[in-house]
């Protein structure tokens, strides 16, 4: 007989689910609700997140959930939030969560539709840079010369040639109140940034890095580590934007160079073998540079 | 009586039966049924949550999630609009989600056309949405209040689509009897579902299921559809009390008792067939016609019963299932195979992009229903009705 689990009485996203081992974003997602409580209607469109919380006759939700489709999340939560008000329930709150394939690609038009409405859902973002459910293939969330199964990196190619579409900045041009970044790595700031948001009415977004073991390609115990890193680097900025104006910066102690982050992981290995490595690393050390300019992560 | 546009009619009747959520995105020839809506919420006539979306995918994703939350939900499309909600409306039959859509019919693009037929609404026959095709603004009226009570039936419990021919129901005016709105709300309880999601009663949505229980899945929603036809029947025979005007059931046989020939029809081309045996009859042929008022489910029994006495059937089928035949045709043929005494059973494309089926047509039909003679018919099905050959090299 092995130990019970872990579990805290305010855990809404409980045993039972089937992430693989280190899964950063079953992490994000048990926090997220103990952030939120029990008074919420959970949207969850097609993913990660929906496929290994969802095997029919386990769940691991304690609060009502609903998958739909891939692309629906934002609509159907707008749907939700409509009966809850037309039911006059106005203490219960909507919330989607969705990986980056949902959010940045396939559902970008109804994410775009719902936040324009000004619905009364906060969306969150689970992000692992890439479609891992299905063999991590590339999304408009690949990071820059990450290797993916739909464009590996080869003799030809170094991976993803495009930077990672910058969607915050995207989902603050709505107007929106509350839009900020979070880490798995980081749990009572990504709390206390989902408290803050659910004390605004209207939409809400966060993104949350939640870093992948199993496609990234570290060993399973290194998921709060390579969270860390990604943070300390300064490709992953962490910030509040409220009412258009950016609130808050988790600084960086001292600027660590990016081959730290990409060195422990799969996708990134041929950045280190070979020609052409060395210019790849040195833009995207230029893309950390640039974050830790633009946010003043280290002053 | 009012004389009132179809789409107002349509409105009229979504509002007495006081859904809670209203969704919307624009499409020719829905747009009057969705603004009507609009107006009386402004005005506050309607108590409802009007939420305007960026796409048919989104107006239906937003029905559905209402439903799912214990609320009456409704919007409407047509033609491209409907392709694009077709994804929403399969997983919503799969959550047993009971929302009503009017689908006004419209053909397919392309080439690009605003024009009537029925390759829309047929294209989703295999989704799990029931479908009910009307004939006049009258029975879009009656039926769309029909169509809540039998999406909400706890037996039942899927999506309902209302298909109406866009324009010629839509954008036509006819005097139309509406009803009380006490009627209404006493034939119509409020919508109180068993399943929704609820924080007290937290329970999962739309989970993930292989081998082990898909199959089980989609043999309830056909099982639902099956055994919702007794169903439907009832309803319709309610509707038929409340109204004074004749339902008496998922399909309408006209002048069928004595028919050698029959005609079989949905949507709004009934009534131009209906005259059509009149004037046939008057000249000695025994016709008769059956306008298919619940397509699916299938109400073949009920078909079947009207049909069994004829000698030859012609069916219309304003679609197409490309490299085949009409779905109706098929349908049909399907259930007529290995019966005893099986009419002959012949099947014509007729009236694709609001191309006119008019009394000529129906003539023409009886034409060569009767060169078919013993010839085994289905070689060089399906008929393509009033096909222009000068366009063809």
């Amino acid at each position: 007989m092995g130990k019970k689990p872990y579990q805290k009485k305010e855990d809404y996203f409980v045993s039972g689910h089937r992430a693989c081992h280190g899964c950063g974003m079953a992490l994000a997602v048990r926090h997220i609700l103990r952030a939120t409580g029990k008074e919420v209607i959970v949207v969850t469109p097609t993913g990660c997140l929906e496929t290994f919380s969802s095997p029919y006759g386990f769940s691991p939700w304690r609060v009502p959930w609903i998958h739909h489709l891939f692309e629906n999340g934002p609509s159907v939560a707008s749907g939700v939030a409509a009966a809850l008000k037309a039911q006059k329930q106005d203490s219960v709150r909507v919330l989607v969560i969705g990986g980056d394939g949902s959010t940045f690609d396939i559902g970008f038009g109804a994410l775009s539709g719902m936040l324009e409405r000004e619905d009364d859902v906060l969306y969150i973002c689970v992000d692992n840079g890439a479609y891992m459910n299905t063999g991590g293939q590339r999304s408009g969330a690949t990071p820059l010369f990450s290797s993916t199964t739909t464009e590996p990196a080869g003799k030809a190619s170094m991976g993803k040639r495009q930077i990672k579409k910058d969607l915050p900045a995207i989902v603050a041009a709505h107007g929106i109140p509350y839009v900020a970044t979070a880490s798995s790595a980081y749990l009572r700031d990504l709390r206390e940034k989902v408290k803050k948001a659910m004390t605004y009415h209207g939409s809400r977004y966060i993104q949350i890095d939640t870093p992948c073991p199993s496609v990234w390609g570290f060993p399973s115990d290194q998921t709060l580590e390579i969270g860390r890193l990604g943070v300390q680097c300064g490709l992953v900025p962490l910030f509040e934007m409220e009412e258009g104006q950016i609130k808050t910066i988790r600084k960086i102690k001292q600027k660590i160079p990016v081959e730290s982050y990409l060195k422990p992981q799969k996708r990134f290995r041929h950045l280190f073998a070979g020609k052409g490595g060395s210019e790849a690393l040195r833009q995207i050390q230029a893309l950390a540079d640039r974050n830790i300019e633009k946010f003043g992560l280290l002053n | 009586m009012s004389v009132v546009e179809g789409s107002e009619a349509v409105a009229m009747a979504i509002k007495a039966c006081r859904p809670q959520v209203v969704s919307a995105y624009p499409i020719s020839p829905q747009t009057h049924i969705v603004e009507n809506l609009a107006k009386m919420v402004a005005d506050g006539e309607l108590d409802a949550q009007y939420v305007r979306v960026e796409s048919e995918f989104s107006a239906a994703s937003v029905v559905s999630g209402a439903s799912a939350t214990g609320s009456r939900a409704y919007t409407a499309s047509s033609s491209q609009g409907l392709l694009l909600m077709t994804e929403v409306i399969y997983a919503s039959a799969g959550m047993r989600l009971p929302f009503v859509i009017t689908g006004v019919n419209r053909t397919i693009s392309a080439p690009i056309s605003i024009q009537v037929d029925h390759q829309d609404t047929m294209s989703l026959r295999d989704s799990g949405i029931i479908q009910l095709y009307v004939e006049s603004v009258q029975e879009a009226y009656d039926t769309h209040i029909a169509a809540f009570k039998i999406a909400e039936d706890p037996k039942i419990s899927l999506p309902v689509m209302v298909c109406m021919d866009g324009w010629i129901l839509t954008h036509s005016y006819e005097s139309v009897a509406y009803m009380g709105q006490e009627e209404i709300d006493r034939f119509l309880s409020p919508f109180e579902p068993e399943h929704f999601l609820d924080i007290k009663n937290p329970k999962s949505w739309g989970s993930y299921a292989d081998d082990n229980v898909l199959m089980e899945f989609k043999y309830a929603v056909h099982q639902a559809m099956q055994d919702g036809k007794q169903r439907i029947r009832e309803i319709f025979k309610e509707l038929s009390l409340l109204t004074g005007r004749d339902y008496r059931g998922l399909v309408e046989a006209y002048r069928t008792e004595d028919a050698d020939t029959i005609v079989i029809a949905l949507g709004s081309v009934s009534g131009t067939v209906k005259e059509s045996v009149d004037d046939l009859r008057s000249e000695g042929h025994q016709i008769g016609m059956v306008k298919i008022r619940c397509y699916r489910p299938f109400p073949f029994e009920d078909i079947w019963e009207a049909i069994k006495g004829a000698r030859r059937i012609a069916v219309l089928d304003a679609n197409i299932s490309m490299g085949s035949e009409g779905a109706v045709g098929m349908d049909l043929k399907a259930k007529l195979y290995g019966l005893k005494n099986a009419p002959l059973l012949v099947d014509f494309i007729a009236g694709l992009g609001g191309r006119e089926i008019n009394k000529r047509a129906l003539r023409n039909i009886l034409q060569q229903l009767d060169t078919v003679g013993k010839k085994p018919p289905f070689l060089k099905e399906p008929n393509w009705v009033g096909l222009n050959p000068t366009l063809f090299p």
